[in-house]
Protein backbone atom coordinates (compact mmCIF):
# COMPACT_ATOMS: atom_id res chain seq x y z
CA UNK A 1 0.00 0.00 0.00
CA UNK A 2 1.43 3.34 -0.68
CA UNK A 3 -0.30 6.38 1.38
CA UNK A 4 -0.42 9.61 -0.49
CA UNK A 5 0.38 11.05 2.44
CA UNK A 6 2.71 9.17 5.22
CA UNK A 7 1.85 9.88 9.21
CA UNK A 8 -1.74 11.04 8.57
CA UNK A 9 -3.61 8.04 8.58
CA UNK A 10 -3.62 4.85 9.42
CA UNK A 11 -4.92 1.41 8.16
CA UNK A 12 -5.70 -1.80 10.10
CA UNK A 13 -7.83 -4.46 7.93
CA UNK A 14 -11.50 -2.90 7.84
CA UNK A 15 -10.08 0.08 10.22
CA UNK A 16 -8.92 3.36 8.95
CA UNK A 17 -7.99 5.93 11.27
CA UNK A 18 -6.97 9.80 10.91
CA UNK A 19 -3.42 9.99 13.17
CA UNK A 20 -3.68 13.34 14.96
CA UNK A 21 -1.66 14.54 18.15
CA UNK A 22 -2.80 15.54 21.48
CA UNK A 23 -0.85 17.78 23.98
CA UNK A 24 0.21 16.02 27.07
CA UNK A 25 -0.46 18.94 29.09
CA UNK A 26 -3.68 20.70 27.52
CA UNK A 27 -5.10 17.84 25.85
CA UNK A 28 -5.90 20.02 22.72
CA UNK A 29 -6.29 17.43 19.80
CA UNK A 30 -4.75 18.74 16.47
CA UNK A 31 -5.07 17.30 12.67
CA UNK A 32 -3.19 16.82 10.86
CA UNK A 33 -0.67 15.85 13.34
CA UNK A 34 1.48 18.32 14.61
CA UNK A 35 5.23 18.41 16.16
CA UNK A 36 6.62 20.80 18.04
CA UNK A 37 4.53 23.36 20.43
CA UNK A 38 0.67 23.32 21.28
CA UNK A 39 -1.14 25.25 19.15
CA UNK A 40 -3.36 26.55 22.35
CA UNK A 41 -1.91 30.04 23.19
CA UNK A 42 -2.11 29.71 27.00
CA UNK A 43 -0.60 26.07 27.02
CA UNK A 44 3.22 25.10 27.52
CA UNK A 45 2.95 22.17 26.21
CA UNK A 46 5.44 20.59 24.16
CA UNK A 47 4.97 17.09 24.02
CA UNK A 48 2.35 16.27 21.67
CA UNK A 49 1.50 12.71 21.41
CA UNK A 50 -0.38 10.67 18.94
CA UNK A 51 -4.06 10.41 19.24
CA UNK A 52 -6.25 8.47 17.42
CA UNK A 53 -9.33 10.32 16.06
CA UNK A 54 -12.58 8.71 16.09
CA UNK A 55 -13.56 7.00 13.11
CA UNK A 56 -17.44 8.02 13.18
CA UNK A 57 -18.56 11.96 12.70
CA UNK A 58 -21.78 13.95 11.45
CA UNK A 59 -21.34 15.86 8.35
CA UNK A 60 -20.78 19.86 9.09
CA UNK A 61 -20.80 20.18 5.42
CA UNK A 62 -20.28 18.68 2.03
CA UNK A 63 -19.61 19.54 -1.77
CA UNK A 64 -18.06 18.56 -4.61
CA UNK A 65 -15.75 19.58 -7.85
CA UNK A 66 -17.90 19.32 -10.95
CA UNK A 67 -14.85 20.26 -12.47
CA UNK A 68 -11.39 18.89 -12.66
CA UNK A 69 -9.11 20.02 -10.20
CA UNK A 70 -6.26 21.63 -11.28
CA UNK A 71 -2.91 20.10 -10.38
CA UNK A 72 -1.12 18.79 -8.29
CA UNK A 73 -4.02 17.25 -8.06
CA UNK A 74 -4.74 13.46 -10.73
CA UNK A 75 -8.17 14.08 -12.27
CA UNK A 76 -9.64 10.65 -13.07
CA UNK A 77 -10.21 10.48 -16.92
CA UNK A 78 -12.86 10.31 -17.88
CA UNK A 79 -13.75 12.66 -14.72
CA UNK A 80 -16.24 12.09 -12.41
CA UNK A 81 -17.11 14.79 -9.78
CA UNK A 82 -14.97 14.49 -6.91
CA UNK A 83 -16.86 14.45 -3.87
CA UNK A 84 -16.08 16.34 -0.53
CA UNK A 85 -16.89 16.08 2.78
CA UNK A 86 -16.35 18.11 6.43
CA UNK A 87 -16.95 15.90 9.12
CA UNK A 88 -17.31 17.16 12.97
CA UNK A 89 -15.73 14.66 15.12
CA UNK A 90 -17.47 15.88 18.43
CA UNK A 91 -15.67 13.89 20.78
CA UNK A 92 -12.74 15.71 20.36
CA UNK A 93 -13.57 18.84 18.84
CA UNK A 94 -12.74 18.82 15.38
CA UNK A 95 -13.96 18.93 12.05
CA UNK A 96 -11.76 17.46 8.79
CA UNK A 97 -11.95 17.24 5.42
CA UNK A 98 -12.05 14.53 3.05
CA UNK A 99 -12.81 13.30 -0.19
CA UNK A 100 -15.92 11.19 0.00
CA UNK A 101 -16.28 7.45 -0.74
CA UNK A 102 -19.54 6.05 -2.71
CA UNK A 103 -21.63 8.82 -2.42
CA UNK A 104 -22.22 11.84 -4.50
CA UNK A 105 -23.85 15.30 -2.97
CA UNK A 106 -27.61 14.18 -3.65
CA UNK A 107 -27.16 11.08 -1.14
CA UNK A 108 -25.58 13.37 1.70
CA UNK A 109 -27.09 15.94 4.39
CA UNK A 110 -25.79 18.05 6.84
CA UNK A 111 -26.24 15.94 9.71
CA UNK A 112 -25.37 13.14 8.61
CA UNK A 113 -23.08 10.11 9.73
CA UNK A 114 -20.45 9.28 8.22
CA UNK A 115 -17.58 7.19 8.89
CA UNK A 116 -13.78 7.02 7.91
CA UNK A 117 -12.40 4.87 5.31
CA UNK A 118 -9.76 4.78 2.53
CA UNK A 119 -9.79 4.87 -1.26
CA UNK A 120 -6.94 5.40 -3.94
CA UNK A 121 -6.45 8.80 -5.63
CA UNK A 122 -6.69 8.59 -9.76
CA UNK A 123 -2.72 8.07 -9.95
CA UNK A 124 -2.60 4.67 -7.24
CA UNK A 125 -1.90 6.30 -3.67
CA UNK A 126 -4.24 5.90 -0.40
CA UNK A 127 -5.89 8.72 0.79
CA UNK A 128 -8.25 8.90 3.59
CA UNK A 129 -11.92 9.20 2.52
CA UNK A 130 -15.68 9.57 4.29
CA UNK A 131 -18.12 6.73 3.53
CA UNK A 132 -20.95 5.19 4.35
CA UNK A 133 -20.79 3.54 8.05
CA UNK A 134 -20.14 0.23 7.53
CA UNK B 1 -9.49 59.71 17.66
CA UNK B 2 -8.34 63.32 18.11
CA UNK B 3 -8.69 65.60 14.43
CA UNK B 4 -5.50 66.37 14.75
CA UNK B 5 -3.97 62.73 15.13
CA UNK B 6 -6.58 61.32 12.44
CA UNK B 7 -4.92 60.19 8.89
CA UNK B 8 -7.11 60.98 5.96
CA UNK B 9 -7.68 59.18 2.43
CA UNK B 10 -6.16 62.42 0.42
CA UNK B 11 -6.49 60.61 -3.27
CA UNK B 12 -7.77 57.54 -4.11
CA UNK B 13 -6.87 56.02 -8.02
CA UNK B 14 -8.05 52.79 -9.70
CA UNK B 15 -6.72 51.31 -13.08
CA UNK B 16 -10.39 48.89 -14.66
CA UNK B 17 -10.51 45.63 -13.57
CA UNK B 18 -10.40 43.05 -16.32
CA UNK B 19 -8.50 40.51 -18.02
CA UNK B 20 -6.32 42.28 -19.82
CA UNK B 21 -3.06 40.13 -19.87
CA UNK B 22 -0.79 42.53 -19.01
CA UNK B 23 1.99 43.04 -16.18
CA UNK B 24 0.76 43.72 -13.00
CA UNK B 25 3.13 47.13 -12.78
CA UNK B 26 1.11 48.48 -15.59
CA UNK B 27 -1.65 48.29 -13.69
CA UNK B 28 -0.48 49.61 -10.63
CA UNK B 29 1.27 52.27 -12.00
CA UNK B 30 -1.83 53.93 -13.42
CA UNK B 31 -3.85 53.55 -10.12
CA UNK B 32 -0.93 55.38 -8.69
CA UNK B 33 -0.92 58.10 -10.75
CA UNK B 34 -4.70 58.37 -10.85
CA UNK B 35 -4.87 58.58 -6.66
CA UNK B 36 -1.73 61.09 -6.98
CA UNK B 37 -3.84 63.14 -9.67
CA UNK B 38 -6.98 62.67 -7.22
CA UNK B 39 -4.76 64.27 -4.22
CA UNK B 40 -3.32 67.06 -6.50
CA UNK B 41 0.25 66.06 -5.55
CA UNK B 42 2.92 64.62 -7.75
CA UNK B 43 5.24 61.53 -7.09
CA UNK B 44 8.29 63.64 -5.64
CA UNK B 45 5.86 64.59 -2.60
CA UNK B 46 5.01 61.24 -1.39
CA UNK B 47 7.40 60.30 1.60
CA UNK B 48 6.67 56.62 2.21
CA UNK B 49 5.42 54.15 -0.75
CA UNK B 50 3.59 50.75 0.24
CA UNK B 51 2.90 48.10 -1.75
CA UNK B 52 0.59 45.35 -1.54
CA UNK B 53 2.39 42.38 -2.75
CA UNK B 54 1.15 40.37 -5.59
CA UNK B 55 0.78 36.51 -4.83
CA UNK B 56 -0.04 33.10 -6.48
CA UNK B 57 -2.51 31.74 -3.98
CA UNK B 58 -0.51 32.39 -0.30
CA UNK B 59 3.62 33.11 -1.58
CA UNK B 60 4.66 36.79 -2.01
CA UNK B 61 6.06 36.42 -5.82
CA UNK B 62 7.18 39.94 -6.60
CA UNK B 63 9.21 42.75 -4.05
CA UNK B 64 5.84 44.80 -4.77
CA UNK B 65 6.64 48.34 -2.78
CA UNK B 66 10.05 48.86 -4.71
CA UNK B 67 9.06 47.47 -7.96
CA UNK B 68 6.14 50.30 -8.07
CA UNK B 69 8.83 53.10 -6.50
CA UNK B 70 10.88 52.24 -9.29
CA UNK B 71 8.33 52.04 -12.34
CA UNK B 72 7.21 55.76 -10.48
CA UNK B 73 11.12 56.75 -10.71
CA UNK B 74 13.16 55.97 -7.92
CA UNK B 75 12.94 59.29 -5.70
CA UNK B 76 14.29 58.65 -2.70
CA UNK B 77 10.95 57.71 -0.91
CA UNK B 78 10.66 55.49 2.20
CA UNK B 79 9.28 51.89 1.05
CA UNK B 80 7.79 48.66 2.98
CA UNK B 81 6.22 45.98 1.22
CA UNK B 82 3.46 43.39 2.49
CA UNK B 83 1.60 40.62 1.86
CA UNK B 84 -1.39 39.22 3.66
CA UNK B 85 -3.48 37.12 0.85
CA UNK B 86 -6.96 39.59 0.48
CA UNK B 87 -5.63 41.68 3.35
CA UNK B 88 -2.35 42.58 2.06
CA UNK B 89 -4.08 45.99 0.91
CA UNK B 90 -5.85 47.06 4.25
CA UNK B 91 -2.22 45.72 5.80
CA UNK B 92 -0.20 48.14 3.78
CA UNK B 93 -2.83 50.77 4.48
CA UNK B 94 -2.16 49.76 8.09
CA UNK B 95 1.33 50.37 7.59
CA UNK B 96 1.19 53.92 6.28
CA UNK B 97 -1.00 55.21 8.56
CA UNK B 98 0.51 54.01 11.33
CA UNK B 99 3.81 55.49 10.51
CA UNK B 100 1.62 58.56 9.47
CA UNK B 101 0.24 58.62 13.02
CA UNK B 102 3.85 58.12 14.47
CA UNK B 103 4.94 61.32 13.10
CA UNK B 104 7.22 59.98 10.85
CA UNK B 105 5.72 61.03 7.25
CA UNK B 106 2.71 63.41 6.33
CA UNK B 107 1.92 61.50 3.56
CA UNK B 108 2.28 58.13 2.00
CA UNK B 109 1.49 56.37 -1.34
CA UNK B 110 -0.88 52.70 -1.16
CA UNK B 111 -0.55 50.91 -4.14
CA UNK B 112 -2.03 46.76 -5.20
CA UNK B 113 -2.32 45.16 -8.32
CA UNK B 114 -2.69 42.01 -9.98
CA UNK B 115 -2.26 39.87 -13.13
CA UNK B 116 -4.34 36.21 -12.77
CA UNK B 117 -3.87 33.43 -14.80
CA UNK B 118 -6.68 31.47 -15.99
CA UNK B 119 -9.18 29.76 -14.18
CA UNK B 120 -8.95 28.50 -10.83
CA UNK B 121 -6.23 29.75 -8.24
CA UNK B 122 -3.85 27.00 -7.58
CA UNK B 123 -0.82 26.83 -5.91
CA UNK B 124 3.03 27.80 -6.67
CA UNK B 125 3.90 25.44 -9.13
CA UNK B 126 6.76 22.26 -8.05
CA UNK B 127 6.57 19.35 -5.52
CA UNK B 128 5.82 20.75 -1.61
CA UNK B 129 4.64 18.35 -0.10
CA UNK B 130 5.09 20.29 3.23
CA UNK B 131 2.84 22.99 2.61
CA UNK B 132 -0.54 22.81 3.24
CA UNK B 133 -1.33 24.74 0.01
CA UNK B 134 0.14 22.27 -2.25
CA UNK B 135 -1.55 19.22 -0.47
CA UNK B 136 -4.95 20.06 -0.65
CA UNK B 137 -4.62 20.42 -4.26
CA UNK B 138 -3.17 17.36 -4.14
CA UNK B 139 -4.62 14.91 -1.38
CA UNK B 140 -8.28 16.31 -1.96
CA UNK B 141 -8.68 18.59 -5.37
CA UNK B 142 -10.13 20.87 -2.48
CA UNK B 143 -10.26 24.87 -4.78
CA UNK B 144 -11.14 27.51 -3.45
CA UNK B 145 -14.83 27.78 -4.33
CA UNK B 146 -14.89 24.10 -2.72
CA UNK B 147 -14.52 25.99 0.64
CA UNK B 148 -16.38 28.84 -0.25
CA UNK B 149 -19.45 26.16 -1.34
CA UNK B 150 -18.81 24.21 2.57
CA UNK B 151 -20.24 27.62 3.48
CA UNK B 152 -22.91 28.32 1.47
CA UNK B 153 -24.17 24.32 2.22
CA UNK B 154 -23.48 24.92 6.09
CA UNK B 155 -25.83 27.90 5.51
CA UNK B 156 -28.68 26.57 3.86
CA UNK B 157 -28.70 23.65 6.35
CA UNK B 158 -28.69 25.99 9.30
CA UNK B 159 -31.11 28.77 7.79
CA UNK B 160 -32.85 27.75 4.81
CA UNK B 161 -31.19 29.68 2.23
CA UNK B 162 -32.14 29.05 -1.02
CA UNK B 163 -30.46 28.88 -4.38
CA UNK B 164 -32.77 31.96 -5.44
CA UNK B 165 -31.42 33.75 -2.02
CA UNK B 166 -27.53 33.26 -3.60
CA UNK B 167 -28.80 34.49 -7.56
CA UNK B 168 -30.77 37.61 -5.73
CA UNK B 169 -27.35 38.36 -4.15
CA UNK B 170 -25.41 38.20 -7.65
CA UNK B 171 -28.74 40.25 -9.34
CA UNK B 172 -28.21 43.31 -6.99
CA UNK B 173 -24.40 43.05 -7.17
CA UNK B 174 -24.96 43.19 -11.28
CA UNK B 175 -26.87 45.90 -11.07
CA UNK B 176 -24.47 48.07 -8.85
CA UNK B 177 -21.31 46.92 -11.03
CA UNK B 178 -22.83 47.80 -14.16
CA UNK B 179 -22.69 51.49 -12.55
CA UNK B 180 -19.40 51.43 -12.17
CA UNK B 181 -16.95 52.18 -14.75
CA UNK B 182 -13.78 50.04 -12.75
CA UNK B 183 -16.22 47.29 -12.90
CA UNK B 184 -15.15 44.22 -15.00
CA UNK B 185 -19.00 42.48 -15.70
CA UNK B 186 -20.58 45.88 -16.00
CA UNK B 187 -24.01 44.10 -17.72
CA UNK B 188 -27.00 43.46 -15.40
CA UNK B 189 -28.10 39.78 -15.16
CA UNK B 190 -31.08 37.94 -13.72
CA UNK B 191 -31.62 35.41 -11.22
CA UNK B 192 -32.87 33.09 -14.18
CA UNK B 193 -29.23 33.59 -15.71
CA UNK B 194 -27.09 32.60 -12.30
CA UNK B 195 -29.79 29.78 -11.50
CA UNK B 196 -28.74 28.30 -15.06
CA UNK B 197 -25.65 28.91 -15.06
CA UNK B 198 -23.35 25.83 -14.56
CA UNK B 199 -22.53 23.93 -11.06
CA UNK B 200 -18.69 24.75 -10.12
CA UNK B 201 -19.10 23.50 -6.60
CA UNK B 202 -22.63 22.26 -5.19
CA UNK B 203 -24.46 24.83 -4.78
CA UNK B 204 -22.36 26.88 -5.82
CA UNK B 205 -22.86 27.53 -9.76
CA UNK B 206 -20.30 29.39 -12.04
CA UNK B 207 -22.35 32.72 -11.62
CA UNK B 208 -22.38 32.69 -7.16
CA UNK B 209 -18.38 32.69 -7.54
CA UNK B 210 -16.60 35.54 -7.93
CA UNK B 211 -13.60 35.29 -11.04
CA UNK B 212 -10.11 36.14 -10.84
CA UNK B 213 -9.22 39.48 -12.50
CA UNK B 214 -6.31 41.96 -13.40
CA UNK B 215 -6.78 45.37 -11.57
CA UNK B 216 -4.80 47.69 -9.51
CA UNK B 217 -5.94 50.56 -6.79
CA UNK B 218 -3.65 53.36 -5.16
CA UNK B 219 -4.71 55.42 -2.26
CA UNK B 220 -2.51 58.70 -0.84
CA UNK B 221 -2.70 59.04 2.73
CA UNK B 222 -1.59 61.64 5.03
CA UNK B 223 -2.04 63.61 8.23
CA UNK B 224 -5.20 65.52 8.83
CA UNK B 225 -2.60 68.47 9.23
CA UNK B 226 -1.34 68.17 6.12
CA UNK B 227 -4.37 68.00 4.08
CA UNK B 228 -5.87 71.18 5.75
CA UNK B 229 -2.46 72.67 4.92
CA UNK B 230 -3.61 71.54 1.34
CA UNK B 231 -6.97 73.43 1.97
CA UNK B 232 -8.62 69.84 2.16
CA UNK B 233 -11.54 71.26 4.34
CA UNK B 234 -13.88 67.49 4.56
CA UNK B 235 -11.29 64.58 4.34
CA UNK B 236 -12.61 61.10 4.21
CA UNK B 237 -10.82 59.81 7.62
CA UNK B 238 -9.87 56.16 8.34
CA UNK B 239 -11.39 55.77 11.80
CA UNK B 240 -10.25 52.22 11.77
CA UNK B 241 -8.06 49.57 10.62
CA UNK B 242 -8.49 45.78 11.88
CA UNK B 243 -6.53 43.33 10.65
CA UNK B 244 -6.68 40.53 13.81
CA UNK B 245 -5.70 37.30 13.39
CA UNK B 246 -8.54 34.36 14.56
CA UNK B 247 -8.47 33.52 18.03
CA UNK B 248 -7.70 29.77 19.59
CA UNK B 249 -9.34 28.04 18.95
CA UNK B 250 -10.46 28.56 15.20
CA UNK B 251 -13.56 26.72 14.95
CA UNK B 252 -14.58 27.83 10.99
CA UNK B 253 -12.69 25.15 8.53
CA UNK B 254 -10.76 27.50 6.82
CA UNK B 255 -8.54 27.90 3.23
CA UNK B 256 -6.24 26.44 2.91
CA UNK B 257 -6.67 23.79 6.08
CA UNK B 258 -7.55 20.15 6.42
CA UNK B 259 -9.42 20.47 9.48
CA UNK B 260 -10.40 23.22 12.44
CA UNK B 261 -8.57 23.87 15.60
CA UNK B 262 -10.00 21.46 18.69
CA UNK B 263 -12.43 22.98 20.82
CA UNK B 264 -11.73 20.12 23.13
CA UNK B 265 -9.59 21.68 25.99
CA UNK B 266 -10.77 25.20 25.11
CA UNK B 267 -13.82 26.47 24.01
CA UNK B 268 -14.60 28.66 20.88
CA UNK B 269 -14.38 32.29 21.59
CA UNK B 270 -17.18 34.11 22.10
CA UNK B 271 -16.62 35.93 18.40
CA UNK B 272 -15.83 34.05 14.78
CA UNK B 273 -13.28 35.26 13.37
CA UNK B 274 -14.77 37.01 10.40
CA UNK B 275 -17.19 38.65 13.49
CA UNK B 276 -14.52 39.60 15.12
CA UNK B 277 -12.50 41.21 12.38
CA UNK B 278 -15.35 43.80 11.99
CA UNK B 279 -15.40 44.03 15.78
CA UNK B 280 -12.04 45.27 16.18
CA UNK B 281 -13.22 47.79 14.02
CA UNK B 282 -16.08 48.88 15.74
CA UNK B 283 -14.00 49.55 18.87
CA UNK B 284 -11.23 51.36 17.62
CA UNK B 285 -13.57 53.81 15.57
CA UNK B 286 -16.33 53.90 18.75
CA UNK B 287 -19.13 53.15 16.06
CA UNK B 288 -21.58 50.02 15.55
CA UNK B 289 -23.10 48.68 12.81
CA UNK B 290 -26.09 51.33 13.15
CA UNK B 291 -23.83 53.79 12.08
CA UNK B 292 -23.12 52.50 8.76
CA UNK B 293 -24.26 54.19 5.39
CA UNK B 294 -22.72 51.32 3.44
CA UNK B 295 -20.68 48.48 3.55
CA UNK B 296 -18.24 46.82 1.36
CA UNK B 297 -18.15 42.67 2.06
CA UNK B 298 -15.87 39.81 0.70
CA UNK B 299 -17.92 37.88 -1.84
CA UNK B 300 -15.97 35.67 -2.83
CA UNK B 301 -18.80 33.93 -3.04
CA UNK B 302 -22.88 35.38 -2.96
CA UNK B 303 -23.47 33.17 0.10
CA UNK B 304 -20.69 34.82 1.80
CA UNK B 305 -21.87 37.88 1.54
CA UNK B 306 -25.21 37.11 3.61
CA UNK B 307 -22.43 35.63 6.30
CA UNK B 308 -20.40 38.78 6.51
CA UNK B 309 -23.77 40.96 6.62
CA UNK B 310 -24.45 38.81 9.91
CA UNK B 311 -20.31 39.40 10.99
CA UNK B 312 -20.79 42.87 10.77
CA UNK B 313 -24.28 43.35 12.59
CA UNK B 314 -26.56 44.00 10.06
CA UNK B 315 -28.87 41.78 11.43
CA UNK B 316 -28.73 38.47 13.40
CA UNK B 317 -27.53 35.10 12.44
CA UNK B 318 -29.96 34.16 9.61
CA UNK B 319 -31.87 37.17 9.01
CA UNK B 320 -29.22 38.35 6.08
CA UNK B 321 -31.96 36.75 3.56
CA UNK B 322 -34.65 38.81 4.96
CA UNK B 323 -32.73 42.44 4.56
CA UNK B 324 -31.53 41.22 1.16
CA UNK B 325 -35.30 40.23 -0.14
CA UNK B 326 -36.54 43.38 1.20
CA UNK B 327 -33.88 45.80 -0.77
CA UNK B 328 -32.19 47.03 2.29
CA UNK B 329 -28.87 46.20 1.07
CA UNK B 330 -29.68 47.39 -2.40
CA UNK B 331 -28.95 50.77 -3.87
CA UNK B 332 -31.42 53.04 -2.36
CA UNK B 333 -31.78 50.68 0.46
CA UNK B 334 -31.89 50.81 4.26
CA UNK B 335 -27.30 50.23 3.89
CA UNK B 336 -26.42 48.98 0.61
CA UNK B 337 -23.98 46.44 0.45
CA UNK B 338 -21.31 46.18 -1.92
CA UNK B 339 -22.64 49.13 -3.91
CA UNK B 340 -19.38 49.16 -5.66
CA UNK B 341 -20.42 46.20 -7.14
CA UNK B 342 -18.18 43.82 -5.29
CA UNK B 343 -16.30 41.06 -6.01
CA UNK B 344 -19.31 39.65 -8.08
CA UNK B 345 -18.77 42.88 -10.45
CA UNK B 346 -15.23 43.01 -10.15
CA UNK B 347 -13.37 39.60 -9.78
CA UNK B 348 -10.74 39.05 -7.15
CA UNK B 349 -7.05 41.13 -7.73
CA UNK B 350 -6.32 40.33 -4.62
CA UNK B 351 -3.25 42.25 -3.48
CA UNK B 352 -5.63 45.20 -4.69
CA UNK B 353 -9.08 44.30 -3.67
CA UNK B 354 -8.65 45.68 -0.06
CA UNK B 355 -7.15 48.80 -1.49
CA UNK B 356 -10.08 49.07 -3.90
CA UNK B 357 -12.69 48.80 -1.07
CA UNK B 358 -10.83 51.85 0.08
CA UNK B 359 -11.42 53.84 -2.91
CA UNK B 360 -15.05 52.99 -3.27
CA UNK B 361 -15.75 53.62 0.90
CA UNK B 362 -13.75 57.19 -0.19
CA UNK B 363 -15.93 57.77 -3.35
CA UNK B 364 -18.81 57.00 -1.81
CA UNK B 365 -18.32 59.38 1.24
CA UNK B 366 -17.16 62.18 -0.99
CA UNK B 367 -20.65 62.08 -2.83
CA UNK B 368 -18.75 61.24 -6.44
CA UNK B 369 -20.19 57.84 -6.68
CA UNK B 370 -22.20 59.23 -9.09
CA UNK B 371 -25.46 56.46 -10.02
CA UNK B 372 -24.38 54.47 -7.51
CA UNK B 373 -24.10 57.35 -5.05
CA UNK B 374 -25.66 56.56 -1.55
CA UNK B 375 -27.59 59.40 -0.17
CA UNK B 376 -25.62 60.77 2.50
CA UNK B 377 -23.07 58.61 2.90
CA UNK B 378 -21.21 59.38 6.29
CA UNK B 379 -19.65 56.10 7.25
CA UNK B 380 -18.31 53.35 5.18
CA UNK B 381 -17.17 49.19 6.79
CA UNK B 382 -14.68 47.63 4.49
CA UNK B 383 -14.27 44.16 5.27
CA UNK B 384 -12.46 40.97 3.68
CA UNK B 385 -10.89 37.63 4.50
CA UNK B 386 -8.34 35.53 2.85
CA UNK B 387 -5.75 32.61 3.38
CA UNK B 388 -3.80 31.83 6.36
CA UNK B 389 -5.71 33.61 8.95
CA UNK B 390 -5.59 36.94 6.99
CA UNK B 391 -8.36 39.80 7.14
CA UNK B 392 -9.01 43.34 7.73
CA UNK B 393 -12.11 45.61 8.15
CA UNK B 394 -11.75 49.48 7.40
CA UNK B 395 -13.88 52.16 8.43
CA UNK B 396 -13.94 55.32 7.14
CA UNK B 397 -15.99 58.88 8.55
CA UNK B 398 -16.74 62.19 6.83
ZN1 LIG C 1 -1.43 22.24 25.14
Amino acid sequence: MTFAIEGWFAIDGDDVRLLGTRCTTCGTVCFPPRRGFCPNPACEGTELVEHRLPRRGRVWSYTNACYPPPAPYVAAEPYEPVTLAAVALDEVGIVVLGQVSGLTVDELAVGMELELTSGPLADGPLVWMWGRPS
Amino acid sequence: MSAQASVVVLGAGMHPWGKWGRPFLEYGLAAARAALRDADLSWPDVQYVVGADTIRNGYPGFVAGAAYAQALGWSGARVASCYAACASGAQAVDIARTRILAGLCDVALVVGADSTPKGFFRPVGGDRPDDPDWQRFRLLGATNPAYFALYARRRMSLHGTTPADFAAVKVKNALAGSLNPMARYREPVTAERVLSSPMVADPLRLMDICATSDGAAAVVLASESYARRRGVTRPVRLAAVSTVTPTFPHTTLDLPNFATDSSAAVPPPELPFRASIAHAAYEEAGLGPRDLSLAEVYDLSTALELDWMEDIGLCPPGEAEKLLRAGETALGGRVPVNPSGGLASFGEAIPAQAIAQLCELTTQLRGRAGPRQVPRARTGLAVNQGLFGHGSAVITTV
